[in-house]
């Protein structure tokens, strides 16, 4: 299929096109190419061959062969050209390979580069006219918010007819994950924009001992310099020589300055990388040295936005640099000394000027003719001209983004027809440099941003302290005059990007829309791809003339980071998620384990078989590794204090030798963790929490203690991985324990439940083992120092081999718990669970003077309208209903959820605990539980203790 | 991302940080009333200019600091240890 019927019919004609052909818009040798004529490079443009040389981006080499249109528009499929030959060209978005989006007057030929227009819909076939004149009934201005609105149940198929206008490539749901990576950087400067005046400040900067980032969005240095004529090429030579003899500058070519944040929090882009997609540079930058040059801006009027309708800058990037002629008969259109260059580089390439148009003068256009490129122009003095090209050189636009994002607030300024910085609003560490920042000829404005640079580097402290010695003198640099054209007054485009007319922003006008803010998202303008630096002054002349204000007076829209648009693959980069594993891994690994991710652990789910798991540990003993709980050391006079504080039940009496289990709220009574805690001796605890909420219980301990208790004595340190962590339960664990262990009495009487010893386990000294029962069954949790972790773990297994003992993972105490009907929090709670619907209620001791949420506990109670948690099971024990299942009340709402479910080994039949409303929290009561498949199944509030309700298992 | 001047580790992008709000008061939890509480948790003034707030440097010396900021500039005037501001011999103990 092709887009291009005219000019395939053109290229057919001249002999010229496919793979090897000549090209027959390509120019003879010039001074100045960037192309490399020695190689050639073969790529397909819509499936045929084409080729081009190495340094021709995909569109020079697709002009050279003699193709004008590139794309067809977003609304109205009109077909569109080059326009401004640069990164910014709207007419220019194409598909490469699997990569959509690419700007093809940027991006450079490579060998194999299959290249695709995009939003090539319904088809060229299809009559363009008819289509248009189907679209524009739906596509009034503000058509988002007036079109497909109604009737909403047609939404789904709206939203199919809308994505056909979306103008973005595909990403193929099997294209190949890109490589992106990520880099920080600490430049004394930052210069974004390596024209003249960057590169000038880039050197000035660097002389003066700073350290340099030159960031240029194009593949070369440069900037105008490039496409201008001998002296300039000289003077393009002598900076790129200065800046080469400069070590302190880091140049990065294709490559952008996105934004500038808080103190020169600065990314930048980088592609053309070897071995990665593209890179994305976090610089925190002592300056930053705005020069990003001015663009060129587009003229509106009938027919602007044909094929053959170009800036200047695009017909001199296209004769200068890359050797091609633009077109074969010219109308130039000029209100500047670039302008008169462009007639002048056209001549040089052989095209016939057949007028040139002086807005100086008053001359103007008035309309370009033609369907699928231009045919003829209509001067404003009545003539018609036959043409396939119109240059037009009418102003520039200050791109003003890192100024805007760093305070500045840039002002019309009418005589030079374009928006200034306000160096009085730009902070101390962010200069401007070149046309951004004034007029002049090249050698004051190279003289002005060496000044600018070595200022830079004064301010970024590159020598001595920041701010040192005397401040630079910079120059101050005159603002020419120039003609304020914006609009021919008859029609055209504003936003290319966006199919955007200026009837459409008189139409906003006229429908109340206003302000510039407003008509802007009424009609998109300055919302596309090209951000509005091609579009934001044109759409704030037109609005200003529609609404009677000045342009000052109409103002701008905001301009927002990012400057370019940015790929999601390089803000994620790479993944660098840190995790974690305990001392046992290793032999987890090696005995089958399923991994489980848990946070930043990974931990073993279970060894093959959970449910034998569960029966070992109920009829013998098992050992489970249990290291990522959370432990604190905490030492000092007022640890008894600490505890009283943050957990909800009393800790004051708690003696050496014992430990207790705990509950800690957040000051709106929510549940934030559990744990157990144990007093080793007179002023040193141990507390343990959840593995999920080690870090944030650590945080809440070091807050209260450093901001709202200052004076207290508390010594906190984490040491949840300097303990490997390992439970023996079952009612073989004494047995088990006893046979590594010499000096500490296990007997019940020595060492019964709930008590902490510290003592030697397999020779390995300064254990800690805490007897308590997670699993409802007895138990030991034992703390060995990390590094004997795998070794205490092998000899258990060694010694436990004749008890039966086996390895289980979290998997089988997640159904131990649960058959003990031991919550979990973050499983059985949520983040509005308040303690009391937690299932604690008898550890909550509101007589306490004070504890973290306790105002909020007492009104919890007072209230009594709190859930429930409550054991379940289904009549039909073979049915467990997946955790989240909702429960219904007898009128069919939500009265609570499944919060917890297994097929229970021990019981053979199905468990639960659920959140429930108060009035059905009654054990006995038969509530109606509703499956994710809509079917319903009757179970019966139990408590919550399915297993071994007296707790007689874990007090042997 | 502004830069906070730490008072231990010298200016530190402010990822390192943990916000945590206008440093507020805590109600008597035995005289307050339900309005008071909910004040305290939810409601906070949020003023266009100077504040005082807390940060806890999580990623650095995870100590709490007092920060004077103006919201509107990010302007830092001081930066201080809560704890050593406060309690300076308690918090010599615990560094
Ligand atoms: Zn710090």
């Amino acid at each position: 299929m092709s887009i291009l019927p005219t000019s395939r019919r053109a290229r057919s004609a001249t002999g010229a096109g496919g793979a090897g052909g000549p090209a027959p818009m390509r120019l003879a040798p010039r001074e100045g190419e960037v192309i490399d004529r020695k190689r050639s490079v073969e790529f397909r443009w819509n499936g045929t061959p084409y080729t081009g040389h190495p340094g021709d981006t995909i569109v020079s080499a697709l002009a050279a062969a003699g193709e004008r249109v590139f794309s067809r528009s977003y609304k109205y499929h009109r077909p569109r050209g080059v326009l401004t030959a640069s990164y910014l060209d709207p007419g220019a978005m194409v598909q490469v390979g699997d990569e959509p989006n690419v700007r093809a007057a940027h991006r450079l030929v490579a060998a194999g580069m299959d290249v695709r227009s995009q939003n090539t819909w319904p088809s060229l076939r299809y009559d363009v006219k008819a289509v248009n004149g189907l679209v524009e009934r739906f596509l009034a201005t503000g058509f988002y918010y007036k079109t497909f609105i109604k009737p909403e149940p047609l939404w789904p198929l709206y939203e199919k007819v809308l994505r056909t206008f979306v103008h973005a490539g595909e990403i193929p749901p099997d294209s190949a994950p890109g490589c992106y990576d990520q880099r920080y950087a600490h430049p004394d400067v930052v210069v974004a924009g390596g024209g003249p005046a960057g590169m000038a400040a880039a050197v000035a900067a660097a002389r003066a001992g700073a350290t340099v980032m030159l960031v240029e969005e194009e593949h070369q240095l440069g900037g105008h310099l490039r496409f201008g004529g001998p002296a300039e090429r000289a003077r393009l030579r002598e900076l790129a020589a200065a800046v080469a003899a400069q070590p302190g500058i880091e140049v990065l070519t294709d490559a952008v300055v996105e934004a500038r944040y808080d103190d020169n929090w600065i990314p930048i882009v980088a592609r053309s990388l070897p071995g990665i997609d593209e890179r994305l540079i976090k610089a925190r930058a002592g300056t930053l040295v705005v020069a990003p040059g001015l663009v060129e801006r587009p003229y509106v009027f009938a027919g602007n936005d044909l094929p053959g309708v170009m800036l200047s800058t695009a017909a001199r990037r296209l004769i200068n640099l890359y050797a091609v002629r633009p077109g074969h008969r010219a109308v130039v259109l000029t209100a500047n000394p670039e302008g008169d260059a462009a007639v002048a580089d056209l001549e040089s390439a052989g095209v016939e000027v057949a007028a040139v148009v002086d807005a100086r003068r008053g001359e103007t256009v008035t309309a370009a003719h033609g369907r699928h490129g231009v045919r003829a122009v209509e001067l404003g003095d009545g003539r018609r001209v036959e043409a396939d090209l119109l240059v037009t050189a009418v102003g520039w636009t200050a791109p003003t983004s890192l100024l805007n994002q760093s305070g500045d607030q840039p002002v019309y300024d009418p005589r030079a027809a374009r928006f200034r910085p306000d160096p009085a609003r730009m902070p101390d560490d962010v200069l401007a440099a070149g046309g951004i920042a004034g007029d002049g000829d090249l050698d004051q404005l190279v003289a002005h941003a060496d000044a600018v640079g070595r200022e830079a580097a004064r301010r970024a402290g590159a020598a001595g302290g920041a701010g040192a010695g005397s401040a630079v003198a910079v120059p101050s640099l005159a603002v020419d005059e120039h003609p304020e054209l914006f609009s021919a007054g008859t029609g055209g485009f504003v936003d290319l990007s966006e199919d955007v007319s200026a009837k459409d922003i008189t139409t906003a006008v006229a429908e109340g829309y206003d302000s510039v803010e407003l008509a802007k998202r009424y009609t998109t303008a300055t919302m596309g791809p090209t951000q509005g630096k091609l579009e934001t002054v044109n759409t704030v002349a037109i609005l200003a003339a529609a609404t009677g204000r000045s342009i000052a007076e109409t103002g701008t829209t905001t301009w927002r980071p990012m400057y370019a648009p940015i790929t999601l693959g390089a803000l994620a980069g790479r993944p660098h998620q840190p995790v974690r594993y305990s001392p046992m891994q290793p032999w987890h690994e090696r005995h089958g384990a399923v991994p489980l991710v848990a946070g930043q652990w990974i931990r073993p789910e279970h060894y093959g078989d959970p449910a034998a798991e569960v029966t070992a540990v109920r009829t013998g003993v098992g050992i489970i590794d249990v290291t990522p709980i959370g432990k604190l050391d905490l030492q000092g006079p007022d640890v008894a204090k600490l505890l009283e504080l943050l957990y909800v039940n009393k800790w004051q009496k708690l003696g050496i030798g014992r430990v207790r289990y705990g509950v800690m709220c957040a000051e709106d009574g929510v549940v934030l963790d559990d744990g157990v805690t144990g007093r080793l001796g007179e002023q040193h605890y141990l507390m343990s929490t959840t593995s999920s909420g080690a870090a944030t219980v650590w945080e809440w301990v070091e807050n209260w203690l450093q901001t709202a208790h200052p004076d207290w004595r508390v010594h906190v340190t984490p040491v949840t991985t300097a303990y490997a962590s390992i439970n023996i339960a079952g009612p073989r664990s004494r047995d088990l324990l006893a046979r590594l262990t010499t000096d500490v009495d296990l007997s019940a009487e020595a060492f019964g439940y709930m008590n902490v010893r510290t003592g030697t386990v397999a020779g390995i000294a300064d254990c800690v083992l805490w007897r308590i029962g997670f699993t409802g069954e007895l138990s030991y949790e034992i703390h060995v120092p990390a590094s004997y972790g795998l070794h205490v773990w092998q000899r258990l297994l060694d010694a436990g081999a004749d008890l039966g003992v086996r390895p289980f993972g979290v998997e089988a105490q997640r159904v131990l718990r649960l058959e003990k009907g031991h919550a979990i929090v973050g499983q059985d709670t949520d983040g509005l669970t308040q303690a009391f619907s937690a299932g604690v209620d008898e550890l909550i001791k509101l007589d306490k003077p004070d504890f973290l949420g306790k105002p909020e506990l007492v009104w919890q109670h007072q209230r009594g309208t709190h859930p429930r948690l409550v054991g379940l099971q289904p009549l039909d024990g073979s049915i467990v209903p997946p955790e989240a299942s909702q429960i219904l009340d007898r009128a069919g709402g939500i009265a609570g959820r499944v919060t917890s479910s297994r097929m229970s080994p021990t019981l053979g039949r199905a468990i639960g605990l659920a959140q429930l409303d108060p009035e059905l929290a009654v054990v006995g009561t038969h509530v109606t539980v509703r499956l994710p498949d809509g079917s319903d199944v009757t179970a019966e509030v139990t408590e919550r203790v399915h297993v071994d309700p007296q707790g007689e298992r874990q007090r042997v | 991302m502004m830069l906070l001047p730490c008072p231990w580790c010298g200016p530190r992008h402010a990822g390192e940080f943990r916000f945590h709000g206008a440093a507020g008061t805590r109600p008597d939890p035995a005289t307050t009333t339900p309005e008071q509480w909910r004040r305290y948790l939810y409601v906070h003034d949020n003023p266009r200019g100077w504040q005082t707030e807390s940060w806890y440097h999580s990623a650095g010396c995870r100590r709490f600091l007092t920060v004077e900021r103006n919201t509107l500039t990010h302007e830092v005037r001081s930066a201080r240890d809560t704890q050593l501001d406060a309690a300076p011999n308690a918090a010599e103990d615990a560094r």
